[in-house]
């Protein structure tokens, strides 16, 4: 009890430190996020607080929220008071309109380019000296390969990473010609290259000894504990890992074809207006289409949309053949119905290998 | 609750039972009738559908054979440490019997992550395994080590204070009087301990059952192996089906019920047979 | 389990006056071991990990940790969130262990069950049940926002879950020990006159200290330490509704993982404070039969 007395009193006194802040003009905005945007938003707020004060003259204060990007949509249908969003894929804020009502339907039209202002792709990372020469997809089946990736059941990246793994699958079956999808004298060609990218993305699956729920759970993996010859991951994700974990460790290897990863941004109508913060949160998502946002994402591994900015950092992002889900899932929605959905593809997948005694 | 009590001289029966009653309605009850309610909003054959499906019937024998084997591990290991800190004086002792919460306090993603360091391929204890063709993270032993790493507190803390109670001088009186050294052990020391070891065990138990944070890290999470039920539900929670993932943890929280109350009634009687056998 | 009691009685009965003393030095000598090397496997190595990644960058850097205000906010939080958790469960454990270990009534297993069932509660599910009361779409949800309290997302929130996954520890520690420790003394001073209250603390506290004292012990750390809960309800906004367990996982996924451990560590020296408390007890313990 006494300690609870204690305890008590350091609460309160606490309680009153906090209480003495700063006054002012000022406007908060929360930026809910998903986990490889930390860096990047870190130094954006501090830029956009600069540019807001000069512009309008007032103090903005931008709090931030980054976790898990399906988890952090539930939040924000559960009622968690975001004015952005900033996630992973189309699918969680799509998820934003039609559960919680949050937003319009046109969200994605809002801002240039999709509402990505920035994009990435998936690549591999491999250890020091590629020791098992991996250089493209079908590298990752060979018997004598393990594969890490996290389960796109639970994280946003293991998604792009399934479907750009679909992708080249489909791409090689159609000779490279995306024309076909939509042809239908192809049809049986398009319906033999399916099924043959449901065998590979199957097998590539068979080849993953550890699951983790998230990407930077499986950076983890893979660099700290040494499991696995690749890492299927972000772009971004790979060149930070390099960075902050150093250089001798892993290198990056970039596949032939891959997808055109469009993490998106929006506001959220319905906090926006009943907080008045609609002004401050678009021109804040507006600034990250401007040379200095498009630089600042450009430093922190995201490929810009702006071509004279992508040209600056062209060393650090190699050219490849990239695809998006709209040509080639015909959009978020349908992706996931088809491949992530309970019971849809990738769980159908992972109970035939279970059948199959793979492992 | 319509209790029926024996008579008893001691005062502060309706108070203390009101307020408890009170409290853990608050906390829990009405909570938890929101879980069960929640998965009330689907039908019996949904519902079945969900709680009996092959991977997530894997992951129950998984979440509750692991959790009962790290609970007898703990029982036995929690014992023998509690009797060392408690009988033995020895340099250390009390730095020792200090860390004994750690697991609590530690995030359980630490402990995960710690653990996995530890005993992964490329770790200190691991490497030593892995000579012996012994793989721990990333399989089911990993897990074990986990959930008894989380439960360990229970059963020390639990024994120790039955352990300070145990007189000595009974001890010696049962020896005195000629009584062996296994005769003073099961009639003396035994049913002094005893509840409070179940009482550990239990929890233990319990408590590695629902765990997650720890978990995650060390297993594998590969589904039908090393999929424990939590992740599960966390799966269902991001195809946005609360219904589902309700009825998952619905599932486990009546299997865990009937567990926790055979073992309390076990207690018990158990306790019921000592008194009747004491008078 | 019978293997380690009767070896430990086996121990025990060696350390007698009289007994072959190099036997019970032996025996004595092989239970430490044993206990040991199970905490060395299980408890330190890990906890030498902790402290080994914290202090990697050497003391300077760990000790800088400590200064980012983000983290000053998560330690503050917590240490509000047990402030307010601890007492309240105590009194809960109290009470409860009172009405359940002092009189026999109908149902009383079923209320002991009730009490474990936090600890068998995942915490997810111990998170979700909160979102699914309190969330915008939740029973109570509109109602919160049209008269602008935010539970989730929020301290409530934070309080609520952790005083649910926290409720059961006082209680199950005062249980066994109390029935165990049976009536006659109470019964004795009600005869004799005293008072309720009087009786509980001058009669039925000192019995129980131990108890009590390895109950809030335990219930603080967990709460604390509590993560899959409080993860789920807190929104995990940065400096403002993170804790220490969540604040950590922050780091460690920015690849900070001098700042993750150093975190972390702190929480590993509430062992200390733990010292602290029974030294404490001890003390005035035994000041008092003097």
């Amino acid at each position: 009890m006494r300690t609870a007395a204690v305890l008590a009193m350091l609460a309160l006194a606490c309680l009153a430190g906090c209480s003495t802040d700063d006054q002012g003009a000022r406007v908060e905005l929360l930026n809910v996020s998903y986990d490889p945007t930390r860096e990047l938003y870190r130094e954006f707020n501090d830029a956009f607080a600069r540019e807001w004060r000069e512009r309008a003259g007032e103090t903005v204060r931008i709090k931030q929220s980054h976790g898990g990007s399906g988890s952090q949509a539930r939040a924000v249908i559960d009622g968690l008071a975001a004015d952005v969003v900033t996630l992973a894929l189309a699918y969680d804020i799509n998820s934003i309109q039609e559960r919680g009502k949050r937003l319009g339907a046109h969200w994605q039209s809002r801002f240039p380019y999709n509402s990505a202002p920035y994009t990435s792709t998936i690549v591999f990372l491999v250890r020091h000296g590629n020791p098992r020469g991996i250089r493209d997809w079908p590298d990752l089946v060979r018997p004598d390969v393990t594969v890490v990736t996290p389960n796109p059941k639970t994280s946003g990246g293991a998604r792009w990473n399934y479907l750009a793994a679909w992708g080249y699958a489909l791409h090689r079956g159609l000779d490279g010609d995306w024309s076909k999808l939509d042809d239908p004298a192809a049809e049986a060609q398009v319906a033999a290259a399916r099924e043959a990218a449901a065998r590979f993305v199957a097998e590539i699956y068979r080849h993953v000894p550890v699951l983790d729920s998230g990407a930077r759970g499986s950076t983890n993996t893979f660099v700290q504990r040494g499991v696995g010859d690749v890492l299927i991951t972000w772009e971004n994700e790979a060149l930070l890992a390099i960075e902050s974990l150093g250089p001798n460790q892993v290198e990056i290897v970039v596949p032939s074809v891959s997808i055109l990863a469009e993490p998106p941004v929006a506001v959220v109508d319905t906090v926006v207006d009943r907080k008045g913060t609609r002004q401050v949160a678009e021109a804040y998502l507006q600034h990250l289409y401007s040379p200095e946002g498009q630089r600042i994402a450009a430093r922190h591994h995201f490929r810009p949309r702006d071509p004279e900015v992508l040209a600056e950092h062209r060393a650090k992002f190699p050219e490849l053949e990239l695809f998006t889900v709209g040509e080639v899932f015909g959009g978020w929605n349908r992706a996931h119905e088809e491949h992530f959905a309970e019971n849809a593809l990738f769980d159908r997948m992972l109970r035939a290998s279970r059948r199959a005694g793979a492992r | 609750m319509n209790a029926v009590r024996a008579p008893s001289i001691l005062p502060g029966f309706g108070m203390t039972l009101g307020f408890s009653t009170f409290f853990l309605c608050a906390i829990v009850l009405i909570p938890l009738a929101a879980l069960v309610m929640r998965t009330a909003t689907m039908g019996w054959e949904e519902f079945l559908a969900i709680v009996l499906d092959e991977r997530a019937v894997a992951s129950y024998r998984l979440s509750f054979g692991a959790a009962l084997l790290a609970a007898f591990i703990n029982s036995v290991f929690g014992f023998v440490v509690a009797w060392t800190l408690v009988r033995y004086e020895f340099p250390g002792r009390k730095l020792i019997d200090a860390f004994i919460d750690m697991p609590f306090a530690l995030p359980t993603a630490v402990s995960g992550i710690a653990l996995t360091a530890v005993f992964a391929e490329n770790g200190p204890l691991g490497q030593l395994l892995a000579a012996y063709g012994i793989r721990v993270a990333y399989t089911w032993v990993g897990i074990v080590v986990a959930l008894t790493l989380i439960g360990l507190p229970f059963v020390v803390r639990s024994v120790q204070p039955a352990l300070l109670e145990v007189q000595r001088d009974l001890e010696d009186a049962a020896e005195t009087l000629g009584a062996g050294r296994f005769y003073t052990f099961r009639r003396i020391i035994l049913p002094t301990v005893l509840p409070a070891l179940l009482t550990g065990f239990t929890m233990a138990f319990a408590r590695g059952v629902g765990e997650y944070g720890s978990v995650i890290f060390i297993a594998g999470n590969l589904p039908f192996e090393t999929e424990i039920t939590p992740l599960l539900i966390v799966i269902k929670l991001e195809e946005f089906d609360y219904a589902g993932a309700a009825a998952l943890g619905f599932i486990m929280l009546v299997i865990s019920f009937v567990m926790l109350l055979s073992i309390n009634l076990l207690q018990a009687w158990g306790r019921r047979r000592m008194v009747a056998a004491g008078r | 389990m019978a293997g380690g009691p009767s070896k430990a009685l086996l121990a025990e009965l060696a350390t007698r006056p009289g007994r072959d003393t190099l036997a019970s030095t032996a025996t004595k000598g092989a239970f430490i071991a044993v206990s040991l090397l199970f905490l060395a496997a299980l408890l330190f190595a890990p906890l030498v990990m902790v402290f080994a990644t914290a202090l990697s960058k050497g003391v300077l850097p760990y000790l800088q940790s400590f200064q980012d205000a983000d983290t000053v906010a998560a330690i503050r939080l917590t240490l509000v969130t047990a402030a307010i958790v601890v007492p309240l469960n105590t009194v809960f454990g109290i009470a409860a262990a009172w009405a359940i270990a002092k009189f026999e009534f109908r149902g009383k297993s079923v209320l002991i069950t009730l009490i474990d069932l936090p600890i068998a509660v995942s915490p997810v599910i111990a998170g979700l049940i909160y979102v699914l009361l309190f969330g915008i779409q939740g029973w109570f949800g509109l109602w919160l926002q049209e008269h602008n309290f935010s539970i989730i997302f929020a301290l409530p929130g934070i309080v609520i879950a952790t005083l649910f996954v926290t409720l059961p520890y006082v209680a199950r520690e005062l249980i066994p020990l109390m029935q165990q420790l049976g009536n006659d003394e109470e019964e004795a001073a009600i005869t004799l006159g005293a008072g309720g209250l009087m009786t509980f603390f001058r009669v039925t506290l000192p019995k129980i200290r131990w108890g009590l004292v390895y109950g809030v012990i335990l219930c603080n750390a967990r709460a604390m330490g509590e993560f899959g809960a409080v993860s789920v309800v807190s929104g995990h906004i940065r400096g403002l509704t993170t804790t220490m367990p969540l604040h950590v996982e922050i780091l460690y996924n920015e690849y900070n993982f001098v700042g993750a451990f150093a975190v972390a560590s702190l929480l590993t020296l509430l062992a200390v404070l733990t010292l602290v408390i029974k030294t404490l007890v001890e003390w005035r313990t035994g000041y008092r039969k003097r």
